[in-house]
């Protein structure tokens, strides 16, 4: 036996390969190559007969310079399954397609969550998905000519494949960008490009003015399209729903985003490791804590350091208060939502606040903190800290939350509104890859803190909420359940948390990383945030995904919007508790 | 009873209109008084947060970082900067530019001619001040630097970024005790 097919029986049960005949043609430690035409059917195998039912995460790695890769299958589409039922995973099943034409068949029909994702990589990178139920560009606009994360495209502004750049020191005669590049070759036009007669290509299209389905009667209905958003204060951003209408009544609903798109993933390309730590504040940036961790665990696992005991506490106490202030934060935003215009909302800020006073002693910054390193903490607490965390997390936090309960959970207005609005059951949660509270709000426990500890999450004991309304009354209870958790795993740290070392080793600016992949996913306060990252042991990345839960939860919100009313899907949204500056990235 | 939720929702509203007012009176020295300016919340708070912005401001905690800033000896005059570019080499946005002077025959001496700092493009993170072996770079906690024109006013030159040490030591006392008793003990250990 060759040792191809010895790693290969290593990884793959012998069953898979008769489930569906020819359809791995390799593995290895880092996922089973999937032959492209039989995609579909052994995915539909792996969901019904082994129980994968939960693809986390979809994305694209162009190929073309990594060293020993063949260019011409330079496309690669990496699926990484997870099991619910079974909390099992990550199963790594990648397709690959030609540099001509990349093309490969949509997974959407095994699982629909694949919808917007399959739509990103057809946008960045240019693979078309057939069978894709509307591929679309999901965060440029249409007329975008390119797809910005091959490896040969070159941004506007371009300077160097990878920072730092050469001309900033030692003879860093300061220039402007705009003044180096007002139109130069990184700036890309389609051949047959002409200004005057070009016309932007059409997205949606209005539907017919047809009669209503319902039939009302002798009156005369037609549906009607409404743009809700991007300007609207309901959407928390520069989000934008395609409603259509029929009465009040939601018949169809697409979500438009992109508004703040800048590529993370391209400058997380051209940055190297340690650069990419304070841009990760800018993804979710109502929990920077947890992105940061997430991050950092990921390249700590590819290097395969640990940070020392004390770091752990603080990473995690850090963790914590931040999934506290952003739970504050969305049960505050969603009675705005429901119109208690800003004084509940207020209220809830208010304890958000304080957390955010203990970051800014910690790390310096409020929001955008840069506290996490690799192998440990930017800096140790500061004299004093642990003190008035705890005077928050013994003291004032629970009382906080309790008073919130006090005025909301049983306020007769809140009840009407929220109770059975936006139903979607646990299993149509888990097709549309929905994660964090969203999905215990579904009556499906799956807490990754639980199922896979990361950090140092098993020293700690804590529940995971499970309540079965299936609705947004459901999704604000869930909420104010894991605040009382965190505060009870703050409390827990903060009476455990040793004195020593916050770094393991020296620390340094420019870290090695060996080449290789990494999947890492941490439970952060709006759902699953993973790290996907490949390196080919330069400084820079080669290819860095962010999987952003607030983007991969919005697929279902077409699904959990139809139906109610055009004043539900606002309340809706807010419940699944958005941030644009991690869905667009 | 229906409507006591509502109700309950009403006296947590009253009751906070209530403690604003009580935490004021009982905030000594006052804050409508001689001190107006400074504003320290805390935990003991009961009422709504609220700083009337510019004429108070909240306190700043040590560490709060915002634009980097250049240290210059009090009595040498000597910049601490040796134009290593750890800096400009860390920075994640790039905004760092730095020209190494030379001596007359051209070698590279370790001293930077020029630095300039693009504020506008500037993310905050405090690289630049933990990884500077020398602590010759530090951030400001200065944060009102609107201006009309982003050129030239927020690129900053050498001139522009430079501040003595004396004024580093202010504004973090702890962090400059510490790194001088480091530099003192390093001193000794030679």
């Amino acid at each position: 036996m060759s040792q191809a097919e010895a790693a290969m029986t290593a990884t793959v049960p012998p069953r898979w390969q008769e489930a569906v005949p020819g359809a791995i043609l390799s593995a290895d430690a880092n996922g089973i190559v999937v032959a492209p035409e039989k995609l579909v059917e052994f995915c539909t195998y792996l969901r019904d007969q082994e129980g994968y039912d939960y693809l986390s995460n979809v994305t694209g790695v162009d190929y073309l310079y990594y060293p020993g890769r063949d260019a011409s299958n330079r496309f690669e589409v990496v699926y990484h399954l997870y099991s619910v039922k079974k909390g099992s995973g990550p199963l790594v099943l990648k397709a690959r397609a030609p540099a001509e034409n990349p093309e490969l068949p949509s997974v959407t029909s095994v699982w629909p969550g694949a919808e917007l994702q399959e739509d990103e990589i057809w946008d960045l990178y240019g693979i078309r998905f057939r069978g894709h139920p509307f591929l679309r560009r999901i965060l440029l606009w249409e007329g975008f000519h390119g797809h910005p994360m091959r490896k040969d495209y070159k941004e506007a502004f371009y300077e160097e494949e990878g920072k730092p750049f050469s001309s900033r020191w030692p003879e860093g005669h300061h220039v402007w960008a705009e003044d180096r590049v007002p139109w130069h070759d990184n700036v890309n036009y389609p051949d047959d490009f002409d200004p005057e007669t070009w016309k932007e290509p059409v997205t949606f299209q209005a539907p017919p003015d047809e009669p209503s389905q319902d039939g009302n009667g002798h009156l005369r209905t037609s549906r009607i399209v409404v743009n809700m958003g991007p300007h609207h204060p309901s959407t928390h951003g520069v989000f934008r729903m395609v409603v259509t209408l029929e009465g009040e009544t939601v018949v169809s609903l697409k979500p438009v985003m992109g508004y703040l798109h800048r590529n993370h993933e391209k400058i997380g390309e051209r940055n190297t490791y340690i650069m990419n730590i304070p841009y990760t504040d800018r993804l979710d940036y109502l929990s920077p804590m947890s992105n940061a961790l997430g991050y950092v665990l990921a390249v700590e696992k590819l290097m395969g350091i640990k940070p020392p005991e004390r770091a752990e506490y603080i990473r995690v106490i850090m963790a914590e208060l931040t999934r506290i202030a952003n739970h504050f934060w969305s049960i505050g935003f969603l009675l705005n939502d429901l119109g208690a215009y800003y004084t509940p909302a207020l209220y809830a800020i208010r304890e958000r606040e304080l957390i955010l006073d203990l970051f800014e002693e910690a790390s310096g910054a409020r929001m955008l903190c840069n506290y996490m390193r690799f192998g440990g903490v930017a800096r140790d607490l500061p004299p004093g800290w642990l003190e008035k965390c705890s005077d928050l997390a013994f003291k004032r936090l629970p009382r906080a939350i309790d008073e919130l309960e006090h005025y909301l959970t049983h306020n007769e207005i809140v009840l009407a509104r929220c109770k059975g609005v936006g139903y979607l059951s646990g299993e149509d949660m888990i097709r549309y890859s929905v994660s964090g509270p969203m999905l215990r709000a579904s009556g499906i426990p799956y807490d990754i803190r639980k199922v896979e500890p990361y950090s140092i999450y098993d020293r700690f004991e804590f529940e995971v909420p499970q309540f079965d309304g299936c609705d947004v009354y459901d999704r604000y209870r869930v909420r104010v359940f894991e605040i009382r958790q965190s505060i009870k795993i703050v409390q827990q740290a903060l009476k455990q948390i040793p004195e020593g070392e916050i770094q393991a080793g020296k620390k340094a600016y420019q870290v090695r990383v060996p080449p290789g992949e990494v999947y890492f996913r941490i439970e952060a306060p709006k759902g699953e945030l993973g790290y996907y990252i490949v390196s080919d042991g330069k400084p820079n990345p080669y290819r860095y995904r962010v999987r952003a839960p607030s983007f991969i939860n919005l697929t279902a919100l077409e699904p959990m919007s139809i139906g109610y009313k055009v004043a539900d899907t606002i309340i809706i949204l807010g419940a699944i508790d958005i941030v644009l500056g991690e869905t667009d990235r | 009873m229906f409507g006591l939720g509502v109700i309950k929702g009403f006296g947590v509203t009253l009751k906070h209109f209530i403690e604003t007012y009580i935490d004021d009176v009982k905030k000594i020295p006052s804050r409508y008084g001689e001190r107006r300016g400074v504003i320290e919340q805390g935990p003991e708070d009961r009422g709504l947060f609220t700083i009337q912005y510019p004429e108070e401001r909240r306190a700043l905690p040590e560490r709060f970082r915002y634009i980097p800033m250049l240290l210059r000896d009090d009595e040498t005059g000597e910049d601490r900067c040796t134009a290593c570019g750890i800096c400009a080499k860390v920075c994640p946005p790039q905004c760092i530019w730095i020209v190494r002077d030379k001596d007359e025959n051209g070698r590279p001496i370790t001293r930077p001619a020029e630095f300039y700092i693009d504020a506008s493009i500037c993310m905050s993170c405090g690289f630049c001040a933990e990884f500077c072996p020398f602590d010759a770079i530090k951030m400001n906690h200065d944060y009102e630097l609107a201006a009309y024109e982003r050129y030239p006013k927020l690129v900053y030159d050498k001139e522009e970024l430079t501040v003595p040490v004396s004024y580093y030591a202010r504004l973090y006392p702890t962090q400059y005790a510490e790194e001088e008793k480091a530099r003192a003990d390093k001193k000794k250990a030679k």
